[in-house]
């Protein structure tokens, strides 16, 4: 059986150590927050926040305190709030552990594609190429193949890049994989899925 | 209240069309805010009674949901945008699809980097974001102790609008939360900066230790009490059972 969002989340959180200042990514990522231990790491927003907690209560919104995703949220106890530029000072300076990022393909040298489709709606970049030449981690969660079955994992991108060699660890429904350089090796299996299966599914050696 | 001189004196204004006085066509404008929070909601709309066109808009967003900056894009004031972001702005996507508005899409990190640096009188900065995508194409590629960075450029502007929480009669500000953003970069970058205060407070109301702008980077206030604060996303979780409201 292929993992859940939630059971991949919950892999996802244990790419997290103890105590480190991580930026969850929108989509599959933001998930992840639900599987940390009250206090157990610090998430960084890129729009200003250091310290950013759950969604607020109802009633209790804050239109002027939001993420990077422009949801309403809460800010921990500890937290503190400041500008762009220093928010990506944070980043850019290595300052931030870990990135969890949602992606369209990742290559086994680590090159992340995730902000544009060739001939699709250009959403812009945001900070994802920022979080992910910046940031010291950078572990992408990702539905393993497209809604028509094309992998998502590939030999070399083909969609435009975020930045190139930067991608370390990938969990997927299926597998969790390291990039390996030329080949992604495998670090574990869903629950009844075989190294065959994923091996199928994956654009790219995969190494059992 | 002691009265301020020189250039540095008389920067407040008592209504929007005094605070925009100088506004011309073909200028270009950094407008602060994070989508719709931290908007200056009262000179957004001033902008566009008052009608000048051809700007350079250099904005994270510019605008969402038909609101702030996107009001800019359906009066066709606009030539270029500056942004990072498009995401669900539809304003904006009819715009680049129709051809009336060139984009220019950055980097968030590199677009606020330029700002900073315009204020800060550096012209240029190597930046290891974007490196090997689209965004190195044009620019010069350099590798300082074995890593690759980008090359990028100041990023200036003619005037900055930006919201503030509270300011005090020189201009030094306090911003709320994460209405702040992109504001103090804007304001160092702009020629004129003009900020939209929720309040105004008389020199030394605001301690020193506490100012997140200091007055020189701005140069007229104009305080407004009301704004909307429209919600983009509201997101809750449920209470637990036995906590009341």
């Amino acid at each position: 059986m292929p993992w859940t969002k939630e059971q991949m989340a919950k892999r996802g959180a244990a790419e997290i150590p103890a105590g480190s200042i991580v930026n969850l990514g929108i989509g599959l990522p933001t998930l992840v927050a639900d599987w940390l231990p009250e206090g157990h790491a610090w998430l960084h927003s890129e729009n200003g926040i250091l310290g950013m907690g759950p969604f607020p209560y109802e009633g209790e919104e804050d239109p002027q305190v939001i993420n990077a995703g422009k949801q309403t949220v809460t800010i921990l106890p500890g937290g503190s709030v400041f500008d762009s530029a220093l928010s990506f000072a944070m980043i850019r300076g290595g300052h931030v552990d870990v990135a969890l990022l949602g992606a369209m393909q990742v290559s086994p040298s680590g090159d992340l594609a995730n902000w544009a489709v060739p001939g699709g709606k250009i959403m812009g970049i945001g900070g994802a190429m920022d979080l992910a030449s910046g940031c010291r981690r950078c572990v992408v969660m990702m539905n393993h193949a497209t809604k028509e079955g094309e992998p998502k994992l590939v030999a070399a991108c083909t969609y435009p890049l975020t930045a190139r060699g930067v991608v370390a660890r990938v969990i997927t429904e299926l597998a969790i994989l390291d990039c390996a350089g030329d080949a992604f090796t495998l670090v574990e299996l869903a629950d009844g899925v075989s190294l065959d299966e994923v091996r199928r599914l994956t654009g790219a050696p995969v190494r059992g | 209240m002691s009265t301020i001189t020189g250039r540095h004196g008389h920067k407040i204004v008592g209504s929007v069309a005094e605070a925009l006085a100088d506004l011309r066509d073909g200028m270009t404008i950094m407008v602060g805010g994070f989508g719709l929070t931290g908007n200056a909601e009262a000179l957004i709309k001033g902008v566009v009674e008052r009608g000048v066109r051809d700007l350079t808009l250099v904005s994270n967003n510019a605008g969402n949901m038909g609101k702030g900056l996107a009001t800019w894009l359906r009066a066709r004031l606009i030539r270029k945008v500056i942004c990072s972001y498009i995401g669900a702005n539809e304003d904006l996507h009819a715009a680049m699809a129709s051809g009336t508005v060139e984009v220019e899409i950055n980097p968030q990190g590199t677009l606020v980097e330029r700002m900073r640096a315009a204020g800060a009188g550096i012209p240029a900065f190597y930046t290891p974001t974007g490196v090997g995508t689209v965004v190195e194409q044009g620019k010069e590629v350099r590798e300082i102790d074995g890593r690759r960075y980008v090359l990028e450029r100041a990023l200036h502007a003619d005037v900055a609008l930006i919201r503030a929480a509270r300011a005090d009669h020189f201009g030094n500000l306090r911003f709320y939360r994460t209405a702040r953003n992109f504001s103090p970069a804007m304001a160092s970058a702009a020629r004129t900066t003009i900020a939209e205060v929720d309040q105004l407070v008389p020199l030394g109301a605001l301690d020193p230790d506490d100012i997140h702008l200091p007055g020189i980077f701005v140069h007229r206030i104009l305080e407004v009490r009301e704004h909307e604060n429209p919600f983009e996303y509201k997101t809750t979780r449920p209470r637990p059972a036995g906590q009341g409201a």
